[in-house]
């Protein structure tokens, strides 16, 4: 059976889960293999270059570049100061002489006779990563990084914004389909991941900022408010780098929709619990969608990650509705013909028949369910 | 490279970003065909990690639908979860070969020392490789040099490409450049194991310097200069160079490519060699151009994908092939891009019924973040295609841009030129000499109705005076172009049989008027016997039947101030081509094409329009 639908969501009360944790450049990994580390703890380091800001010294001193080095002095790899001579041309009778300054602090890179220009480097930039996750060092790859591994309840988000962070569960919606009063937070919710139902407006994710909210998972989002959120709108999926003091992990969609019905029970039997999530969505070129992590307690011998594989679908097999109309619902497969069939659109696609949660018998393209793990 | 020998069964792939699409060719009654597809989901994300698993599913596929159309189960094309060249006749398939845009494509970022001349030249090489072009950084640019090495920096490409200076010229501003990329220390998109690669096609008397330079750093490769002379551009050497490195870096980084990359073969000279696996937009320029210089025609294609859209043309006597790529303008991955380039009012304007804005925007984002949707409303549908109207008519407005004439060059110009005061640097896309219009990609090539893709793009690209209409019926001209690798002959059949479905042809008065004037006198001699007579008045369409492979005999008269290609109000006899769809006349006018702003007045318009297009059915046109 060729696989024309999309795989679904993870959605799992236990999973083991693994995570790399690589620096943006070589460096120091802090901790060794077995070590268990908290989600905020350093495990890895390092420095990342400082910025080049090219100076054509020939220019400053108006001489043309073959002749610089009679001026210059300095070397590749001198260690600078803001204010350390460059160069200095003789003058007359040793008067009128001009000198010229580094306008940064760091080092010198490289010195050009044929351009004249100067490469200086700015100091080195610090950079350090998390582990993000509550779990014990699998693996250390040398002055790379590390990979984590832990037992925990886990759901993939849709989409979302703002990067990692980490805070206990709060579940503000009493429902899945609560579109929720922004007074429902207040000062409790700080520090917190709270789970609204429906959708988070623009009111509730601003009284969120204002309450120091950690993160908010919410069914819907609504484009018009994201724009209003961000100031921009969204061109294409790449996301997680929003700097807006929290972040959102969408779980279904745009627009108002029911947060899945297992999602919320998830939530809510976990609440009180320290999730980590994050907004890193990525839908083109090695796909990355959010992440809400629960970490389990866990003896290490469980921690056995199992091989990804697709899900089928098959008669009996329980799908969501990805697209309208019915988006968002719920359904089991009844059958599943090989003919291509006409839909409403007259597009001719490959279809399967459902019925959904309210009873209503319907015709699907393939490409419009996603396939719910049991 | 040629190939006599017989293939009776070959599969072709095309991994997509979203969709990886497989194409059956057999050999039967004395020539090639394609005869059955399929597809399935590309797998180069996580869980599965691995292009290999969509490739075997949409293969298997294609073996399921090959039963049911021989009723035959033992075919087979796959076994131990490979795709099966057995070498033996009657049994797998004789040859495999496959594109590539998954993962991104090929992302390259491209220098050179004068923005509008070599810089330019960089990134028409690099487009026609088939490549993304991500920024293209030159001496000139206004760009601090600072923010140009952070720039280089941050966007880690699959690959450079350095150009600049003419031969023999000065060197100072390439070894600049070189300067400011080795200072970036630029580093690989797709693993951190190997060095980044950069090509050298610049002015040849700097090499020294720039090895000097880059050596050390960068995998550097020198290939000969792609501007030799400010009157010359010389785009091989560089094109092939990123090919390789394409194969031998960017793909063998790509999750299962190096599995694939083993599996593509084909016999060559009697013995089975690796095919090498190509860029999609690559093979698809391969094949648009092989049409224009067989048919001595101009061309303009499109591919509109779901995270980017492709332009395609060649142009003028010369033949001169340009290929543009709108990064951000798709139907899915990059919808919500064509939201933010078009803006809602545009999108709307297309949209024969009353929707409510917010529902429009988040429908256009639930589309984004689960690309692989299909509309089952008709309403939805009607939306969609609004939308890649918007998509294409963007990308077409910088593919005029780009494909221009060289610039800074000093040429000798003939009487006519001078007349018609072109000058170095205009755009050489002419719609009123455009011969035949392509259309591809899901939304044009997989629309319900063929009288859709006819609309889309007449309102999308306005055609001029008269041209032919087609759409790749399932878009195999990338597998076609990779095809051509190990037989010609086969690519060049199942391109005239199979890939291409004529349309038809429109015919368009250039010039504008008030509605309701007469713009175009017309008569037709329709294939079925009937003859077309009408004095039609601007602002209007007509849909005349006239078939695949038939002709009509056509006197078409403008009005005073119009022009479809003989001059102002000069008429023209001709023959126009028929196709699925038919013979459109479209008096709408052309530069310029104008649309009224308020609903009340658009609406009726649109919807006289569609209905004698036949666009949709009845009940969303009442």
């Amino acid at each position: 059976m060729a696989q024309a639908y999309s795989p679904g969501l993870t959605v799992t009360d236990n999973i083991v889960l693994r995570k790399e944790r690589i620096l943006p450049l070589k460096g120091k990994v802090l901790v060794k293999k077995g070590d268990k580390v908290k989600a905020d703890d350093l495990v890895a380091e390092t420095l990342l270059p400082g910025k080049v800001v090219p100076f054509n010294l020939a220019n400053k001193l108006g001489v043309d570049s073959k002749f610089m080095k009679d001026y210059i002095k300095i070397q590749e790899g001198d260690v600078l100061e803001k204010g350390t001579v460059l160069a200095e041309t003789k003058g007359f009778l040793g008067m009128f002489k001009s000198t010229i300054k580094s306008p940064i602090a760091g080092e010198v890179e490289s010195i050009s006779n044929l351009t004249g220009q100067l490469l200086l480097r700015e100091p080195k930039i610090p950079v350090s990563v998390k582990a993000f996750i509550d779990g014990v060092i699998v693996d250390v790859i040398e002055n790379e990084g590390v990979v984590i591994e832990n037992k925990s309840a886990y759901v993939q988000g849709i989409f979302g914004i703002g990067g990692e962070t980490n805070g206990d569960i709060k579940v503000i919606a009493s429902s899945p389909s609560e579109s929720i009063d922004p007074k429902k937070i207040d000062q409790t919710c700080e520090g917190k991941v709270i789970v609204c139902g429906a959708i988070a407006s623009l009111a509730v994710i601003k009284k969120a900022q204002q309450m120091k909210v950690a993160g908010i998972i919410t069914g819907g989002i609504d484009d018009q408010d994201l724009k209003d959120l961000l100031g921009y709108d969204i061109g294409v999926a790449i996301t997680g780098h929003e700097e807006i003091g929290l972040t959102i992990v969408v779980t279904e969609g745009f627009g108002e929709i029911n947060m899945a019905q297992k999602t919320y029970e998830l939530l809510k039997h976990f609440e009180g619990k320290k999730a980590s999530i994050h907004g890193f969505t990525q839908i083109r070129a090695g796909v990355m969608r959010p992440e809400i992590i629960i970490p389990l307690p866990f003896d290490e011998k469980e921690l056995k990650v199992e091989e990804p594989k697709m899900s089928e679908l098959l008669i009996g097999t329980n799908i969501r509705v990805i697209r309208q109309p019915n988006f968002g619902k719920i359904g089991k497969v009844t059958a599943l013909p090989e003919q291509l069939t006409k839909v409403e659109s007259e597009t001719l696609v490959r279809i399967l028949e459902a019925e959904l949660e309210d009873g209503q018998k319907v015709i699907l393209p393939r490409a419009n369910v996603e396939v719910i793990e049991n | 490279m040629g190939n006599t020998q017989i293939l009776k069964r070959i599969i072709a792939t095309d991994c997509g970003s979203t969709t990886t699409k497989s194409i059956l060719i057999e050999y039967m009654g004395g020539e090639y065909r394609q005869t059955v597809r399929g597809e399935a989901p590309t797998t180069v994300e996580k869980p599965l990690n691995d292009v290999t698993k969509g490739v075997i599913n949409a293969v298997t596929e294609l073996e399921e639908l090959a039963r049911i159309k021989y009723q035959d189960d033992s075919i087979k094309f796959t076994k131990d979860g490979e795709i099966w060249l057995s070498g033996k006749e009657g049994e797998g398939v004789d040859a495999y070969v496959s594109t590539s845009s998954a993962g991104g494509g090929l992302q390259m970022m491209v220098t050179g020392v004068v923005a509008k001349m070599t810089g330019e030249s960089a990134e028409r090489a690099a487009l026609g490789a088939g490549a993304i072009v991500m920024d293209l950084i030159a001496s000139n640019d206004k760009r601090p040099n600072h923010e140009k090495i952070e720039r280089i920096r941050h966007l880690r490409p699959d690959m450079i490409l350095m150009a600049g200076g003419v031969d023999g010229g000065t060197t100072k501003h390439v070894a600049e450049m070189a300067e400011l990329v080795g200072a970036a220390d630029p580093k690989p998109r797709l693993g951190s194991s190997y060095k980044l690669p950069v090509i050298y096609a610049g002015n040849d008397k700097a090499r020294d310097i720039i090895k000097d330079t880059l050596a050390d750093k960068t995998d550097l490769i020198i290939t000969e200069n792609l501007r030799p002379t400010l009157e010359r551009e010389n785009l091989g050497p560089a094109r092939d160079k990123i090919h390789d490195l394409f194969m031998e870096h960017v793909m063998a980084q790509a999750p299962g490519y190096n599995k694939l990359m083993s599996w593509t073969k084909g016999p060559i000279d009697g013995k089975l060699e690796n095919i090498p696996i190509m860029p999609t937009p690559a093979a698809v320029g391969n094949i648009m151009q092989t049409i224009a210089k067989v048919n001595n025609i101009e061309v303009l294609g499109v591919d509109i994908g779901g995270a980017t859209t492709d332009v395609f043309s060649v142009f003028t006597e010369d033949k001169v092939f340009n290929r543009t790529v709108s990064a951000n303008l798709g139907m899915s991955y990059s919808i919500s891009n064509v939201l933010a380039t078009a803006g809602i009012e545009n999108i709307l304007r297309w949209v024969p019924f009353d929707i409510d804005r917010a529902g429009l925007r988040n429908m256009i984002k639930n589309k984004m973040i689960r690309p692989t949707t299909i509309p089952q409303q008709l309403e939805e549908l009607v939306l969609e295609q609004a939308i890649a109207k918007e998509a294409l008519r963007y990308a077409f407005i910088q593919h005029k841009e780009f494909a221009v004439s060289l610039k800074g060059g000093q040429r000798q110009r003939e009487i006519s030129e001078a007349f018609s005061q072109s000058t170095s640097g205009d755009t050489i896309v002419n719609m009123m000499t455009l011969n035949l219009l392509v259309g591809s990609g899901g939304v044009l090539s997989h629309a319900p109705r063929r009288h859709q893709s006819v609309m889309m793009m007449i309102d999308a690209f306005l055609p001029e005076g008269i041209t032919r209409l087609a759409v790749d019926s399932i878009f195999m001209m990338p597998q076609l172009g990779v095809l051509a690798e190990i037989s010609e002959q086969a690519a060049t059949e199942v391109f005239e049989k199979d890939c291409l479905i004529y349309l038809g042809s429109c015919v368009a008065p250039v010039g504008k008027m008030k509605p309701g004037k007469l713009s175009l006198s017309a008569r037709i001699e329709l294939p079925n016997g009937e003859v077309f007579e009408e004095d039609i008045p601007f602002g209007e369409m007509r849909l005349l039947p006239c078939g695949v492979g038939e002709t009509a005999k056509a006197t078409l008269k403008p009005a005073r101030g119009l022009d479809i290609g003989a001059g102002n109000g000069t008429e023209i006899v001709t023959e126009l081509h028929g196709g699925v769809v038919g013979i459109v006349l479209d008096t709408r006018g052309r530069q310029p094409f104008v649309m009224p702003v308020e609903a009340a007045e658009r609406v009726p318009l649109l919807k006289k329009w569609m209905k004698v297009l036949n666009a949709y059915p009845a009940e969303i046109l009442s």
